[in-house]
């Protein structure tokens, strides 16, 4: 099958591959670029563990074509910490406990961004909607919805 | 699993492309690369366009033409469709709903679908490159169906008017146990004068509730006023029994958030 050529930028870095036709995005990511941050959960569009964000929106990275994303700008949870700080929301989830196996935090996390980046206050039932499409098997959600929380009030006190 | 993609800047050239047998259209990949992932073997080919048309809303007056890749995310957040937006809502996570859309959802086997059932009770038309269809004909034949859809188009209702209740076990996104979808008019005294009912989940497509809707004309929307549309609502339904819940409680069921959907 012939290769089509995709370029992208993915966390501030310009990619380009060439990938078959009709790779997922997942695939891509994971196996060509090398980044495994996303997660292959059940490539059905139902755990949300491969979300990444396309062009400030979030999107799931398994039933998106590689080649529909030539030129876009992707962000990945492996784009997040800035020399070797985590991201507030990263900080978050480890200190609240909000990650147990661990699976489906890459991609709550950007579900979580996605919310942040647009309302940087959100109420309680703002981060139960944005995190609505992920699945959790561990920790009983309480614990993410509260590290979302305390990652918003950190980034509201940084920016006081 | 690679399938082949090719990208047409136009429905015609797209609608050429899908005459190739195990070609289908990619939407918001959300059913189609869904189904390759599991495994689809029916599916050897994928073919798209990039025609503009296809991704603008337009409102003129009452009038409404969605394009049909018109996502669900753009949808709910449409200025001037307000009152829609609790269905396009209704489908998916904020992932899902980004991507999903209103063409892909008329081909949405139950239990999804939830916009669709909203097309339904609103009597819309479904546009290809050969003309429009009324979106009854269109899903009863849509197994058949070989031509990109490039718009669904319909009159907007008064906001009191449209009613939608998607039913699920896991709050705030879930799948559907059943969705319901009205569109109300009601005399001056209050009883009804027209009414138009759609279904999700209580057939493997959307559906018409025929019966309740001839039940509901000429009464009030009381709790008496209603009681004969409720009993008449499960005629004609055929249920799917899915992990979600059986065909049995589905019918179960119907008549409850009929009643609630009604009264609200």
């Amino acid at each position: 099958m012939a290769k089509v050529p995709v370029q992208f930028t993915l966390n501030g870095s310009e990619k380009a591959e060439f990938v078959d036709s009709g790779t997922t995005l997942l695939n891509a990511l994971r196996d060509k670029v090398g980044d495994t941050s996303p997660k292959g959960g059940c490539h059905q569009g139902t755990c949300g563990a491969c979300s990444v964000i396309i062009d400030g929106e979030l999107r799931l990275s398994c039933l998106t074509l590689a080649e529909t994303c030539d030129g876009a700008v992707i962000s990945t949870t492996s784009g997040l910490s800035e020399n070797g700080v985590l991201h507030p929301l990263q900080r978050a989830f480890l200190d609240t406990f909000a990650t147990q196996c661990g699976f489906c935090t890459p991609g709550m996390i950007m579900a979580a961004k996605v919310l942040l980046d647009h309302t940087p206050n959100p109420s309680r039932d703002e981060v139960v909607e944005a995190l609505s499409g992920n699945i959790c098997r561990c920790t009983g959600y309480e614990p993410i919805i509260q590290a979302v929380l305390t990652a918003a009030r950190a980034n509201s006190q940084n920016a006081a | 699993m690679a399938l082949a993609l090719q990208t047409f800047a136009t429905v015609k050239d797209a609608n050429a492309a899908l005459k190739a047998q195990g070609t289908r259209y990619l939407g918001g990949g959300t059913l189609v690369v869904r189904a390759a992932n599991e495994g689809d073997v029916s599916v050897s080919g994928l073919v798209t366009s990039t025609e503009p048309s296809l991704s603008t809303i337009a409102v003129a007056g009452d009038k409404v033409r969605i394009g049909a890749s018109v996502t669900m995310a753009t949808i709910a957040g449409h200025p001037e469709l307000g009152t829609l937006a609790k269905a396009a809502r209704a489908v998916g996570g904020p992932a899902i709903r980004n991507m999903a859309t209103v063409g892909g959802n008329l081909f949405a086997p139950a239990p999804y679908g939830d916009f669709a059932v909203a097309l339904l009770a609103l009597d819309a038309t479904v546009s290809t490159d050969s003309g429009e269809t009324p979106i009854e004909t269109f899903l009863a034949n849509r197994d058949g169906s070989r031509a990109v859809v490039t718009s669904v188009n319909f009159t907007l209702p008064k906001a009191d008017s449209f009613r939608f209740l998607k039913v699920s076990r896991v709050k705030p996104k879930g799948v559907s146990v059943l969705s319901i979808a009205a569109v109300l008019q009601q005399a001056p005294d209050g009883t009804v004068s027209a009414a138009r009912i759609a279904l999700g989940c209580m057939a493997d497509r959307p559906m018409r509730a025929r019966a309740a809707e001839k039940a509901l004309i000429g009464r009030s929307l009381t709790k008496d006023g209603i009681a004969p549309a409720l009993a008449a609502a499960s005629d004609g339904t055929w249920p799917i029994t899915d992990p979600i819940a059986s065909a049995w409680y589905r019918n179960e069921v119907l008549p409850v958030h009929l009643g609630r959907l009604l009264l609200a």
